[in-house]
């Protein structure tokens, strides 16, 4: 149940990324292969500085590999795609729109009704209502990551790339957005590509977690999560899981 | 506060006046027995009109040219580096220091005062609007293109509106230079206008109550253009820009 058969959607081969400098070009991902099935919920989680969030930006056609390719559907990505939509950190919302107008703002091809219908939905669906004429600088910080979640999916997009999205929030609501984003992908199930810092967070959320070594970033191990949801954070399983990532990378659980 | 402090000034005026006799400053009454003389000649009007009118054109004339050129400029590295060093020599030039070229082009009267104003107006403009392009967080544009926005979609639903705050910023402060600078152009190329009542009361007989009168009505309508700019501040679109 919790691993997906689909087929793959999102196939990232031999891709190396380096930045250029005076001295030298620091590589900062090095060979990496992955393959993402339709559907699948996918954790990339590494230390800060593993090139993770430059994995998923040239996977949204947002920078260029310096070697190898990203396809989707068997499609080259050459650039961003309004079919895959990125969610930045709380920053991406528009500020000088308001809730509404940021959960309409990629809704310009649909007729008024069908417009206003959807955006009631996607408010709904991330529990904003009563704040549709709000600006965001008027919201919470997780009430700005949960509009701009709901702006992503009200354009029905196939595939999510989420940078980090939950990182700025506070300990519980950053609980409570997880399981959030676990109802809405339910719900639709988009094909999600997560990167985060956060062992516990990949191992409580994803399908399998994409374990990358720190600079360059290389793919170190995928760990495959078959606990179904929702999970249960004292299962004897989960709690193998995650110490079995804190080992890979290094680290002793106890403090 | 304000009434007391502003009581407070006026009573000090008026006791260091009494306190020297033969000064030609003139008391407190004086100045606003002065502001009552102009009115009555219909002179008071007549020049804040024409300071207004030629603050108007040159400012509008100023800034509709350079918000939209120094949007273009922020967006193009290219035009940026080719235009930039022009503009940052042309900038630091009082436009007081333009007079003599802007009667050898206008002649004396009101064209030469707006061409002043519209200098005042226009570099700080273009400096101000092509900063505030360059500032916007990438993050709004990598959001814009995203969800599909062409170019010229990008530049008015992402650009325009990611820059609005810093513009009404600009547009205030723009606006009080333009208004030290008509006063200033009005001693020179004109015979109407506050800053011509000034230059002309003294000349004819020391009439310091009519110059002193001048001054007050140009530092209230100064006053009152940008508490009216102030107010544009708070259109609801652009108050995240204000926000602390």
């Amino acid at each position: 149940m919790s691993v997906p058969s689909g087929q793959v959607k999102v196939a990232i081969r031999g891709v190396t990324r380096q930045f250029p400098t005076d001295e030298a070009a620091i590589e900062v991902l090095q060979d990496i292969d992955l393959e993402i099935r339709e559907g699948e919920l996918v954790c990339i989680l590494g230390p800060s500085g593993c090139g993770k969030s430059t994995l998923l930006n040239i996977v949204a056609g947002f920078l260029e590999p310096t070697r190898g390719s990203v396809t989707i559907d068997g499609e080259p990505v050459v650039g961003p795609d309004r079919r895959r939509i990125f969610v930045f950190q709380e920053r991406g919302v528009f500020p000088w729109l308001t809730v509404t107008g940021n959960v309409a703002f990629g809704l310009d091809g649909l007729g008024a009704a069908e417009r206003s219908e959807r955006v009631r939905h996607y408010i709904d669906l991330v529990g904003l209502r009563g704040f549709e004429r709000a600006y965001p600088h008027e919201l919470s910080g997780g009430m700005k990551q949960r509009l701009e979640v709901a702006r992503a999916f009200a354009v029905s997009p196939d595939v999510l790339y989420l940078d980090e999205p939950f990182g700025a929030l506070d300990s519980i609501t950053r609980l409570t957005m997880r399981r959030e984003l676990l109802r809405l992908w339910r719900a639709e199930r988009k094909t999600i590509l997560f990167v985060t810092h956060d062992i516990e967070e990949s191992v409580q959320i994803a399908d399998r977690v994409v374990v990358l070594t720190a600079r360059p970033g290389r793919v170190r191990r995928i760990v495959e999560i078959d606990i179904a949801h929702p999970r249960d954070l004292s299962d004897p399983r989960y709690i193998e899981l995650r110490d079995a990532i804190f080992a890979e990378i290094g680290l002793a659980h106890q403090i | 506060m304000l009434p007391l402090s502003f009581l407070l000034l006026v009573a000090v005026w008026h006791a260091a006046i009494v306190g020297s006799p033969g000064s030609l400053i003139p008391l407190p009454l004086d100045v606003v027995r002065g502001v009552g003389e102009l009115l009555e000649q219909g002179l008071l009007v007549r020049y804040v009109v024409a300071s207004l009118f030629r603050v108007t054109w040159g400012y509008l004339a100023g800034v509709f040219l350079a918000i939209p050129m120094g949007i273009v400029i922020g967006l193009s590295p290219r035009l940026d580096a080719a235009l930039n060093p022009i503009i940052q020599i042309l900038r630091p030039i009082s436009p007081l220091a333009w007079i003599p070229i802007a009667i050898l082009w206008f002649g004396v009267g009101d064209l030469s005062a707006i061409f002043l104003i519209f200098l005042a107006s226009f570099f700080p403009m273009v400096v101000t609007s092509a900063q505030a392009v360059q500032q916007i967080d990438p993050v709004f544009l990598h959001a814009g293109r995203n969800f599909g926005l062409t170019k010229r979609r990008l530049i008015h639903r992402i650009v325009v509106p990611a820059v609005l705050p810093r513009i009404l910023v600009g547009l205030r402060i723009t606006l009080g230079v333009a208004w030290l600078v008509v006063v200033a152009a009005e001693m020179i190329a004109v015979s109407s206008g506050l800053g011509f009542l000034i230059v002309d009361a003294r000349n004819a007989g020391d009439r310091y109550d009519l110059v002193i009168a001048g001054m007050v009505m140009i530092g209230l309508i100064g006053l009152g253009l940008d508490m009216a700019m102030r107010r544009l501040e708070q259109l609801p679109s652009t108050r995240w820009g204000f926000a602390r």
